[in-house]
C-alpha cells in the first residue's frame, strides 16, 4: 500500500548465495526472500528502527534514568521542562519523562500481548470456520457479524464497566473485542486452501481434521496472519489508549501513555503543554512505525506469493 | 436481485437477533442484584418484598422466558430505563441521536468532499511530491487518537487564535446550526480520521481503475484526460467508496464516541461516556442495540449499494 515497496524499476535481485556462505544447494526458503523484499522497503526500515528506539527507551530506559512514579509528590507538581526535569512534571509530581518509559511498557505489552491472543483466537475461529462450511461456518461467522456489529469500543468499556480490570484482564478483554476481523480475513483463505490437492490428498490419507486445520490452513494462511497481527497490535495500543483516556483503562499508580493523555488534559489549559505532548507523540510514533512494518509485510508477502 | 434482497434482509436479521442475545447475556453479568438496587439496602430485611418484586418483573423466571419477555419489551420500543437519570432509554436516545447524526453526518459528508478529490490526485501523481505529502498526513492522522487531535485543534484555533468555541453547542439541533462556530471544532476532529481512511481507499481504488481495458478505450477514442478521469475512473471508483461508507459506520461512531466526549458535545457517545463512569447499564446496553442496528442496516445498504452501482455484479 506505502507507496515506495523498494526501488521502483529495479528488477527482483537474483538469489544468490553470500561469498563465504554454504553453498547454494538448498533453495532459500519463501520466507527469507519474504524478508529480503520486506528490508528493501525504507518505510520498512524507519518502522522498525522507530519502534526498537522506543522499545529500548521504555524497557531499558529506566535502567539509567531513575524516578520514583509511584509516590505523589505535590511540592514537585505542574513544573515546566527544565534542568531535573527534562520534560517537566504532571499534576502529581511525576516526572515526565520517567513517566513516559513506564507507561510506555504498558501500552506496548498490552498492545503485543492482545494482538497476539486476538489473533490465534481469530486465526483458529477462521480456519475451522472455513474448513468445516456449512452449518458450522454458518453458526460461526453470524456470531462473529454480530460481535462486529457492536463497534470494539462500545463493547470494550461495557465490558471494562461490568469488570473493571487488571493489566492481565485488560488483555484478554481487548483480544476478545479484536479477533473478528482475523476470523473473518482467516476464514476466507481457508475457504479456498481447504480444496487446495495437497490437503484433499491428506485427507485421503487418512489426516483428521485437526491436523488439515493446524497443519494444512494455518500455515499456509502465514502471510495473512502475520500482516494482520502487525495491524492488530497498532490498534490494540490505540484502543488501550482510549480507555485509558475514558478513565477506564489501567488503573493508577500504573499508568499507559493514554493514562498520562488522561490526566495532562485536565491541566492542558492552564498552559501545561508538556503534560500532553510527549505521550501523544509517543503513540502516533508507535503506531506509524506499526502501520510502515505492517505494509511492508503486506508487500513482502504478496511479492513472495508471486514468486512463488 | 430479488432473491438476494430477501436473503440478506433475512441475514442482517438473524445478525440484529444474536447481537441482542449478546446484549441480554452482559445485561445478566451486571454484578449485584436488580431488586435491591431499586428497592434500596433495607429490602434485605424484607424478603417478602424482595419475592414480590422478582415475581412482578419476572425475574424468578427461568433465563429464556427473562430474554423472552426483555426482547418483546424491546420490539415495542422499551429499550429500558436510566435510574440514574430518571428517564427511560428511549426518550434519552431521542434527545441524543439527533445531535450524534449532525456531527457524524456534517463530518463524514465534509470527509467525502475533501478525500475523493485527494484519493483521485494522489493516484494521478503516484509516487510525486503531492502523493508522498498526502500519504504522510493520513498515516499521521490515522495513528493520531482522536482525543490528541481534538486537544491541539482545541489548543490551536480555540485557546490561542480564538476562532472557534472550545466546547461543543450544548443546546438542541437547530442550537447546533446557529452555534456553528462551536460546532467547527468537533465536525473537523471526527472529519480529519475519516479523511484519512476514506483517502487512502480512494487512492487505491483509483489506481486499480486506471489500468483497466475501458480507461485505454477511452483514451482511445480521444476522450480527454479530464474526461477519463472525471467521468470514467471517478465514477468506477466510488463503488468500493460506497461500500466503505456503510461498513465504516461502527468507526464512526466509537469516534463520534471520543469526540463527544472531548467537546462535550451532548449527543449518544457522550452520554455513553457518562454512563460507563456511573454504570448506567440500561443506557448503554439500550445504545449498544441502536448501533449494532444501524451498523447491520449499514452494511445491509451497503451491500446493496454495491450490487445496484457495479452492473456486473450478479448474486444468484
Amino acid at each position: 500500500m506505502t507507496a515506495a515497496a523498494g526501488t521502483p524499476g529495479a528488477p527482483p535481485a537474483p538469489p544468490q548465495a553470500a561469498p563465504g556462505a554454504l553453498p547454494a544447494s538448498k533453495p532459500r526458503s519463501m520466507f527469507v526472500r519474504g524478508l529480503e523484499v520486506f528490508f528493501e522497503n525504507k518505510l520498512a526500515i524507519a518502522g522498525v528502527v522507530i519502534l526498537v528506539a522506543i522499545v529500548i527507551f521504555c524497557f531499558i530506559g529506566p535502567f539509567f534514568y531513575h524516578t520514583d512514579q509511584i509516590h505523589v509528590n505535590l511540592a514537585n507538581e505542574d513544573l515546566p521542562p527544565g534542568p531535573g526535569n527534562p520534560l517537566g512534571t504532571d499534576a502529581n509530581g511525576y516526572d515526565i519523562l520517567g513517566r513516559l518509559m513506564v507507561a510506555g511498557q504498558i501500552s506496548l505489552e498490552v498492545g503485543l500481548a492482545a494482538a497476539i491472543l486476538a489473533t490465534v483466537l481469530g486465526t483458529l475461529w477462521g480456519a475451522i470456520a472455513g474448513y468445516f462450511g456449512g452449518v458450522t461456518d454458518a453458526i460461526m461467522m453470524r456470531l462473529v457479524d454480530a460481535l462486529l456489529a457492536i463497534p470494539t469500543l462500545f463493547l470494550a468499556l461495557v465490558v471494562v464497566s461490568i469488570f473493571p480490570p487488571t493489566e492481565g484482564e485488560l488483555i484478554i478483554v481487548i483480544a476478545l473485542t479484536s479477533w473478528l476481523t482475523t476470523s473473518r480475513l482467516i476464514r476466507g483463505e481457508a475457504l479456498s486452501l481447504r480444496v487446495r490437492d495437497y490437503v484433499q490428498a491428506m485427507r485421503v490419507m487418512g489426516g483428521g481434521s485437526a491436523r488439515a486445520v493446524f497443519r494444512h490452513i494455518a500455515p499456509n494462511a502465514i502471510g495473512t496472519i502475520i500482516v494482520n497481527a502487525t495491524f492488530q497490535v497498532a490498534d490494540a495500543i490505540l484502543l488501550v489508549v482510549a480507555l485509558s483516556y475514558l478513565g477506564l483503562g489501567i488503573r493508577p499508580p500504573q499508568t499507559d501513555w493514554g493514562g498520562m493523555l488522561n490526566s495532562g488534559i485536565n491541566s492542558v489549559y492552564d498552559g501545561y503543554w508538556w503534560q500532553i505532548f510527549p505521550a501523544g507523540i509517543a503513540i502516533i510514533l508507535v503506531v506509524i512505525a506499526i502501520n510502515f512494518i505492517g505494509d511492508a509485510l503486506r508487500d513482502a508477502f504478496e511479492v513472495r506469493l508471486q514468486r512463488r | 436481485m430479488i432473491g438476494f434482497l430477501i436473503r440478506r434482509i433475512l441475514q442482517a436479521a438473524i445478525v440484529v437477533l444474536i447481537v441482542t442475545v449478546i446484549t441480554f447475556i452482559l445485561l445478566r453479568s451486571i454484578p449485584g442484584n436488580v431488586a435491591v438496587a431499586i428497592l434500596g439496602p433495607s429490602a434485605y430485611r424484607n424478603p417478602a418484598a424482595l419475592a414480590q418484586f422478582n415475581s412482578e418483573y419476572g425475574f424468578n423466571k427461568p433465563w429464556f422466558s427473562q430474554y423472552l419477555l426483555w426482547l418483546g419489551h424491546l420490539l415495542q420500543g422499551n429499550l429500558g430505563f436510566s435510574w440514574t437519570l430518571d428517564q427511560s432509554v428511549a426518550s434519552l436516545l431521542g434527545q441524543r441521536l439527533p445531535k450524534t447524526i449532525i456531527l457524524v453526518g456534517f463530518s463524514t459528508i465534509i470527509a467525502l468532499i475533501i478525500a475523493i478529490p485527494i484519493g483521485l490526485w494522489q493516484a494521478v501523481r503516484r509516487n510525486r511530491a503531492v502523493d508522498y505529502t498526502f500519504t504522510g498526513l493520513s498515516f499521521l492522522f490515522y495513528a493520531a487518537p482522536t482525543f490528541f487531535v481534538g486537544t491541539v485543534l482545541i489548543l490551536v484555533f480555540s485557546v490561542r487564535l480564538g476562532w472557534f468555541g472550545p466546547e461543543a453547542p450544548q443546546g438542541g439541533v437547530v442550537n447546533d446550526l446557529t452555534d456553528w462556530r462551536d460546532l467547527t471544532l468537533p465536525v473537523v476532529t471526527l472529519a480529519l480520521v475519516t479523511i484519512a481512511l476514506f483517502s487512502r481507499y480512494m487512492r487505491s481504488a483509483v489506481l486499480d481503475n486506471i489500468t483497466e481495458d475501458y480507461v485505454r478505450t477511452a483514451r482511445a477514442k480521444g476522450a480527454s484526460q479530464r474526461r477519463v478521469l472525471w467521468r470514467h475512473v471517478m465514477r468506477n471508483s466510488l463503488i468500493p467508496i460506497a461500500t466503505l461508507l456503510g461498513l465504516s459506520i461502527p468507526g464512526i461512531f466509537a469516534g463520534a464516541l471520543i469526540t463527544e466526549s472531548v467537546f462535550n458535545y451532548p449527543g449518544m457517545g457522550y452520554l455513553f461516556y457518562q454512563s460507563a463512569q456511573k454504570q448506567d447499564y440500561p443506557v448503554m446496553l439500550g445504545f449498544v442495540i441502536v448501533v449494532a442496528i444501524a451498523t447491520v442496516v449499514g452494511s445491509l445498504l451497503a451491500d446493496i449499494a454495491y450490487a445496484v452501482l457495479d452492473p456486473r455484479v450478479r448474486y444468484a
